[in-house]
């Protein structure tokens, strides 16, 4: 039996300069060792789509947080619907706002509904879809409209990455995926929507394991499969510890800052 | 000075305008401390994939329930969620046809409202280049009804309810409710009706500290919690 699982350099060694890769950014389900590890490859001029992009301190980073901008100098353009930044550290920020000035990075702004929209479209490889998200808003700017039915529109764009980079609770080899809770979000779509995709998983089991009712993405969609040892930083296993870890600083951080505040007053 | 609501009592009473059976999604900010306050039987829903959520874990408390937390199970806020009978979880394409269906009510913060009932709900980033859209777009446009839960005035002391937006137009002609720390105004066909004032507020106070104008409701009464 042919078996997708690789680990996460094989899996990424493929990929090329200006590639679009998508991913999810959302808390638990977000691939943050196949993140890393893309870094790790230095392609660069990247387009990255992900529904939220959220810098981190390098404080936080050291204590195993990660961030979108890890990819940062690779990236010429991000598709985005929701951006924000630590209190204590705009350095990631100032760099985005300089190159957007110089023009060497691109943002296009979108809404929740209209990223996952957009990627579905990709997934059944459609032209194009028709929305009413942003209709009297900036998004509507350059776009072309139409009314159907009563109901203004604007044309959207599908979303078809290169490269999808998703994470999952447990795979079989041949790639049908399960996923747990909240970590589910975006990556069925984006496993559906990319040309090429690479789960990462904290579990791998044999194939008649996994209940057929449960497989929420069948492995026809699913190129690679990587398993997150229990050593790595992301794993399962050390996920509690470095949660906690960044709690307590996020505590620490609004105790110091309430406290700086009733100094003030 | 009179006394405005605490944003606590301002939930309160946006959580009065919900009924068991109600589908609801509720904000980043005032909206959230709705939750509290919401009869048994809503179904609160989260945009990254979640309807049915109860009690969150709060973030004090997560060390000594460590054993207990299931880390895959946050809301979209980040707040670790307890297991409830009957909660569910889904994609965000689910999620984002559920809140587009007019099934649900929305419940969201606000930054200005204006009289048609347009309203700037997301604010964008530091370096004004990139928004914080995220849902909010969605949620306005697709909801049932959607109230804004704001504060009347900004810190400045300038009103939020205004003729026209000045700030990013998150939708236009969506607000049915606008529940401030002073008052509980209606948007309607013919402008916005001031139902509800703070207690000890008149209605002449009210309009004063707003730029649209307001047509007071025959039944103008003091908001009850």
């Amino acid at each position: 039996m042919n078996s997708k699982i690789t680990s996460a350099a094989e899996a990424l060694t493929e990929v090329r300069d200006g590639a679009l890769v998508a991913f999810n950014f959302w808390g638990p389900g977000t691939p943050l060792h196949l993140l890393h590890t893309l870094k790790e490859q230095g392609v660069k001029d990247l387009t990255v789509c992900t529904n939220n992009y959220i810098l981190r301190a390098d404080v936080l980073k050291e204590q195993g947080a990660t961030d979108p901008a890890i990819l940062l100098p690779q990236t010429k353009k991000i598709i985005v619907a929701f951006s924000s930044i630590e209190q204590d550290d705009a350095s990631a920020s100032a760099e985005i706002a300089r190159r957007v000035q110089e023009g060497t990075l691109e943002i296009e702004n979108v809404s929740h509904g209209l990223f996952i929209e957009r990627l579905h479209a990709g997934a059944m490889r459609l032209g194009g879809i028709y929305s009413p998200i942003g209709i009297g808003t900036g998004l509507e700017e350059g776009r072309e409209k139409r009314i159907i039915n009563g109901v203004e529109y604007t044309f959207q764009e599908p979303i078809t990455p290169d490269l999808g980079l998703v994470h999952a609770a447990k795979a079989d080899k041949l790639g049908n995926l399960v996923y747990h809770g909240t970590a589910r979000a975006a990556n069925p779509i984006i496993a559906m929507a990319s040309r090429y995709t690479v789960a990462e998983v904290f579990e791998i089991v044999e194939p008649g394991e996994l209940d057929p009712d449960s497989i929420v993405t069948p492995g026809i969609f699913v190129d690679r499969v990587v398993p997150i040892h229990t050593d790595n930083a992301y794993s399962k296993e050390r996920r509690v510890e470095r949660t906690m870890n960044l709690i307590k600083y996020r505590l620490q951080k609004m105790a110091e800052a309430e406290a700086a505040q009733g100094g003030k007053a | 000075m009179k006394d405005k609501l605490t944003e606590e009592l301002v939930a309160m009473r946006a959580a009065k305008e919900l009924v068991p059976g109600d589908y609801c999604n509720l904000g980043i900010g005032i909206p959230l401390n709705c939750a509290a306050y919401a009869p048994e039987g809503v179904m609160l829903q989260s945009e990254n994939g979640v309807l049915g959520y109860g009690p969150t874990y709060d973030r004090e408390s997560l060390d000594e329930n460590k054993e207990h937390v299931d880390w895959d199970v946050v809301d979209a806020g980040m707040r670790y969620l307890v297991h409830v009978p009957g909660m569910c979880f889904f994609d965000m394409l689910t999620s984002f046809a559920m809140i587009r269906s007019g099934r649900m009510i929305s419940i969201l913060g606000g930054l200005q409202v204006c009289e048609k009932g347009d309203a700037s709900i997301h604010s964008m980033s530091e370096s004004d280049i990139a928004s914080k859209i995220g849902g909010s777009m969605d949620l306005a446009w697709g909801a049932r009804r959607l109230i804004v839960t704001m504060t009347h005035c900004s810190k400045d002391g300038s009103p939020k309810i205004v003729r026209k937006l000045t700030m990013p137009v998150t939708t236009r002609k969506r607000v049915n409710l606008i529940v401030t720390d002073l008052a509980v105004i209606e948007v309607t066909a013919n402008g916005l009706v001031l139902k509800e004032v703070a207690p000890g507020w008149t209605p002449k106070e009210i309009q004063e500290q707003t730029e649209a104008t307001l047509t007071v409701a025959r039944d103008v009464r003091e908001i009850e919690f």
